[in-house]
This record gives C-alpha cells, structure tokens and sequence, in this order.
C-alpha cells in the first residue's frame, strides 16, 4: 500500500490523477488485459474445443436464444457455432502477446545498437545509423510483411503453422526497432560527456559496464514513452498483418484473423461476428495510443 | 551544391545495391530453386545441367552481378506459382495499382490543402473544430477498417457502390485502364478514398499548422494593412509559403501510398500489383516477391531523391546551409 501511495503522490501520478483521458485509458486497457490473460477462465466457452462446439448454434445472434437450442451467446456465434464472445478474449490473447513480445524484441535490439552506436562510434555507429536509414526509408509494415515472408521460406512446410507466431513477432519486432536506437543514441551521446560517466571511466569500469549500469538507466524515459506508442502500432501491425492472412494462422486466430473472417459474412448480414472484434481491437489500440501520449507529455519536463 | 547533389545520388546507389543483395539473397538461400523447377524424377546429370545453365556453379559476385544485369535488363526472373515472367505479370497489374495511387494522391492533395487552409482561416469555428476531431479518429483507424465500413456503407447498406474488382477496363496499348467506363470510375471511389483518407489527415494537419505559422508573420499584417483582399492574403501570400514543407510531405508519403495499396487492394480485391505481392508471400513465391521489393525500392529511393533535389531547387537558403555543413 505504502508503494502504491507514494506512486500515486509522485510527478507522474499527479498528472495521471488529474488527466481522465489517461485515467479512462489505464481502465480500459487493464481490462482488456486481464480478461485476455484470465482468458481461460473468463471465457463461457472454449472455442478450441471441438467438444464444446454445436453446429446447430452457428449464427446465434447477439443476446437472442438461439432458434434451434435456445442457447443465448452475449456477443452472437460464428457460422461453426463458436461463441464470438469467446473467440475474441483467446484472440486478444494472441494480439496482446505477438505485440508485447514485438516490443520488447524491438526495445532490446533497438537499446542495444543505440547504446553502442552513441558509446563507442566511428565506425560501428555509421553502420548501424546507416543501417537505420536505409530501413526508414520504407514503411515498417513493408518490412515487416517481407521479412514474414522470407522467414515463411525458411521455415519447413509442415511447421509454418506453429512457427506463424514467432515468425511474425521476429517481422514486427525487427521493422521496429530505428525508432528506438536512433533515441537512446542521441540520449547517449549527451550522457557519455557527463561528469558520472567520466567518472565510472577514471575508475577503470569496463565499457560494458558503463553503458549498462551507468548510461541505460538515465535514457530509459523516452525508451519508456516508445515503448507504449510502439506497443499501440505492433498491436494494429499484427492485426493488418493477420487480416491480410499473413500474419496468425486460423488454428491461432488474433483480433486481425477474427475481422479478416468476419469480413467473409459482411454480405449476408451477419454482421456481429466482424463488428465486435473490430471494436475490441480499435478500443484496445486506441486506449494504448492515448496513454503513450499522455506518458510523452508527463515524462516531458518541458510542457510542465 | 553539385557536391550535394552527387552525394546523394551515390548513396541512393547504395541504397538500391543493398536492396539488391537482398534481393539475390533471397533467390540463393530462400528454398531451393532447382527444387523449385525440377520434378521428383531426376538424375544427378540433370541437377548438375540446370546448375551449369541457371549459372549456380559460378562464385557469388559473379552471380550477383548477372542478377542485376538481369534485373536492370527487366528480366525478373519466373513466378514459381504462376509459370509465366515476373515482369509480365507485374507490366499487366501495374496499371490497377498506379491509377489507384495517383487518384488517392490527388484527392489527399486537393481535400487535405482545402481543409487544411479552411480549419487554419476559421480556426476556432464549429466546422474547423469539428473536421480536426474526425481526423483524430480518422488516423487511429486502422486502414483495413475504414475499407470494411465503406464497403458496409456504400455497398451493403445503400448499394450505390461495388464493393470489389475494378470494373470494366478499356486497353490502351498494353495499359488497361479504368478511367474511361462508368463501372471503372465507380469502381475507383471507395478504395482511393480508403487509401487516400490517411495521407489526406497527415496533409491537412501539416498545412494547417504551418498556415497558423505563417498566418502570425509580419508581411501578412502588411498585406492587411496594404488592403488586399482577404482571399489574396490567405492564398497568394500565406498559402505559398507554406508550400516547401507540404511538398516535401506529400513527395515522401507518395512512396507509402504505394505500399499501403497492398491493404487496400486486399480489402476491395484490386488487381494491381500490391495484391499480387500478398499472393506471393502466402504462397512463397520468392521471384514475384523479390521483384516487387526492388520496384518498390527503385520508386522510394527515387522519390526520396527526387524530394531532397527538389527542396534545395525550391528554397535557396537550404543551398548554402547544406554546403556548409558537409
């Protein structure tokens, strides 16, 4: 209690108390989380289980007994008659966790160049900087889409299915990374003239050591603030990805493969089963976004 | 300045023979491509004809070498899932693709600077205040989202608008072309709007803020006060210097209408080449996606090069600033 009070009394906590668009956002976005975690057992059903599954219930519509077994779905069912309810809490799983590990796969390649890039220069920094430039010059989501693909070769047949995942965490991981080496770079170069880091080097501590014991803590705050906007932009990466049917495969079906799936009943009307997980996937980016905004302004000394 | 300019043409060469080992890396280690074109019935002596012939016994930069004489010559290679040459595939689907990109450019350019100096000029009334807050919106959705709900509105719902393909299309030598059938311009709106809707924000903001800028200068309080006309003040003297950043903008963003026509022509089935691309990462098709890779990069890198000659072209200032610092 004692950690969460002094928290709440901090800088950041006392702009979190007074900005309801952060204070709304944390809600939301802590719900989607927990219900996607608790997954399992949050869900009244388990869509993956062929057992649990009634043909009969296919397309129940939302809230209304179902005509031949009177079952009533929250959210509706699809055309197998798989709760959508359901579906979405085991799709938001995946979405949060392709996005989550593209994250902290981009954060860590990203800090790691950066800090060497600003640490040691010469030549290791025009490489990896030139490196950068030359990525930035195309769309992360390009990126990202030829990188799948070329894993996707690697891969053998039989296994693309369960290496789907991982494929695409590596693919949005890798097309995201600039972003964070090109600032803790230039928070590098600051810090490295600093008297600290003069100091840490006078005693004789290894370069290694420098960077990260002394160097990476001062340029966390804005890896922080990149973090949350790039885990908004990682979440509608997979989402285009899978629903481009690139991404998550059907037995593994994120928000994305839920909409791309639900695009195919657009037409005869059933239009539950694409509405509700487009809704989920848009309050989940959306909430992420705004808190990343409010973090960039509450972490920036400047606007105060 | 000639300094400059030669930089930075070297480097888009570099640029482009990094994308090309990309390329190549591609074919030489992704599957194997005598896997890809022999059948199950071989013999060692064909295996070793077909290296001979595709040239794989010889050593790496000779190899890469001849992909990009290759390449540079337009032969791209065979599609491993179509049977027929990559460039004439991509020649056929091209046409979709680029009619696409420059009617979305040119409704993002017209509505994004429209909207950008009205919200700039009437900046705290209810019609300003009001296309700012949709444009939030528009830009967190999703591209593949704002398709779905055209498509649910203008096609499911009022039935105005077909929801897939180009219609019909009118050949012109070798280019097929919507531009000319009812069907064809109908089939034009929903996904240009779609793709065209994210730029279209990104102009509007920027020419927004930069005319607020501009708006504040001295010379437009003397051009007040000189009397001119209110219209005059906000297009001849504002509107125009506010142009050097929104062309640099909107150059850059040409590049990512390209790319992003992949989602769109996804969602409304558009054959151009974006689909095309899909088709081949799905289904590993490594000469389709190694080919649309060094297009697209030819296009952005030349883009890109484009913008920055132009900038210095356009403002003077940039000339000596630039010859200093290098």
């Amino acid at each position: 209690m004692n950690a969460l009070a002094r928290a709440l009394n901090s800088d950041i906590g006392y702009s979190f108390r007074k900005t309801p668009v952060a204070m709304v956002s944390a809600v939301v976005v802590t719900i989607l989380i927990l219900s996607a975690v608790l997954a399992p057992l949050v869900a009244p059903y388990n869509p993956f289980d062929p057992a649990t599954l009634n043909l009969m219930n296919g397309f129940s519509k939302p809230m209304e007994p179902n005509a031949f077994t009177g079952d009533v779905f929250w959210l509706g069912t699809d055309d197998q008659g798989r709760d959508v309810f359901s579906t979405i809490l085991y799709g938001m799983r995946v979405s949060l966790f392709v996005g989550f590990a593209a994250v902290l796969f981009a954060l860590t390649l990203g800090v790691t160049l950066g800090l060497l890039a600003g640490y040691i220069g010469g030549w290791t920094e025009t490489l990896i900087m030139r490196a950068a430039d030359v990525q930035l010059t195309f769309p992360s989501i390009l990126v990202a889409m030829l990188i799948f693909g070329i894993a996707k070769g690697f891969t053998p047949v039989d296994m693309r299915d369960q290496m789907a995942i991982w494929v695409l965490i590596i693919a949005i991981g890798l097309s995201d990374w600039v972003q964070f080496a090109r600032v803790v770079r230039g928070a590098t170069l600051v810090e490295k003239n600093k008297e600290y880091v003069q100091a840490a080097r006078l005693i004789g501590r290894r370069p290694g050591a420098i960077m990260i014991r002394h160097i990476l803590p001062n340029v966390l705050s804005p890896v922080l603030v990149i973090a949350t906007i790039s885990l908004a932009l990682a979440i509608i990466a997979e989402a285009t990805l899978s629903f481009l049917g690139v991404g998550a495969p059907p037995t593994q079906p994120s928000l994305g493969t839920l909409i791309r799936i639900g695009q195919g009943f657009l037409f005869s009307g059933e239009w539950w089963i694409l509405l509700f997980p487009a809704v989920t996937l848009l309050a989940l980016a959306l909430s992420v976004n705004l808190l990343g905004d409010w973090l960039r302004d509450a972490l920036n000394p400047k606007l105060r | 300045m000639l300094a400059y300019v030669i930089q930075r043409v070297v480097q888009s060469f570099i640029v482009l023979l990094i994308v090309g080992l990309v390329a190549f890396s591609m074919f030489k280690f992704v599957g194997d491509p005598i896997d890809n074109m022999l059948g199950q019935e071989r013999t060692d002596a064909d295996i070793e004809r077909l290296r001979g012939v595709l040239g794989l016994d010889q050593p790496f930069p000779v190899q890469y070498y001849k992909f990009l004489t290759n390449a540079a010559k337009g032969n791209l290679g065979v599609s491993y899932r179509q049977g027929r040459p990559v460039a004439e595939i991509i020649a056929q689907r091209a046409p979709a693709t680029l009619e696409l990109a420059a009617v979305s450019g040119f409704l993002a350019m017209v509505f994004g600077i429209g909207l950008g100096v009205f919200t700039a000029i009437r900046r705290d009334g209810w019609a300003a205040n009001t296309i700012m807050t949709v444009s939030l919106i528009g830009v967190s959705l999703p591209t593949f989202l704002i398709g779905i709900l055209l498509i649910y509105l203008f096609s499911v719902e009022l039935g105005w608008l077909p929801s897939f393909g180009r219609g019909e299309t009118v050949m012109i030598g070798g280019w097929s072309t919507g531009f000319l059938t009812a069907s064809g311009l109908k089939a034009l709106i929903l996904p240009s709007i779609t793709l065209g809707l994210y730029q279209m924000t990104l102009i509007m903001r920027l020419v927004r803020s930069e005319m607020l800028e501009v708006l504040r200068a001295d010379y437009i309080r003397f051009a007040r006060a000189r009397g001119l006309r209110e219209r005059s003040v906000n297009f001849r003297h504002a509107l125009k210097n506010t142009m050097v950043p929104v062309i640099t903008v909107t150059g850059l963003q040409l590049g990512s209408i390209i790319a992003f026509a992949i989602i769109t022509e996804t969602v409304f089935q558009w054959p151009g080449i974006g689909l095309l691309f899909i088709n081949a990462i799905q289904f590993v098709d490594i000469p389709v996606m190694a080919a649309y890779l060094m297009i697209i990069s030819v296009m952005f890198v030349g883009i890109n090069l484009l913008v920055d000659l132009l900038y210095v072209a356009i403002d003077p200032r940039l000339r000596t600033d630039r010859a200093g610092a290098h």
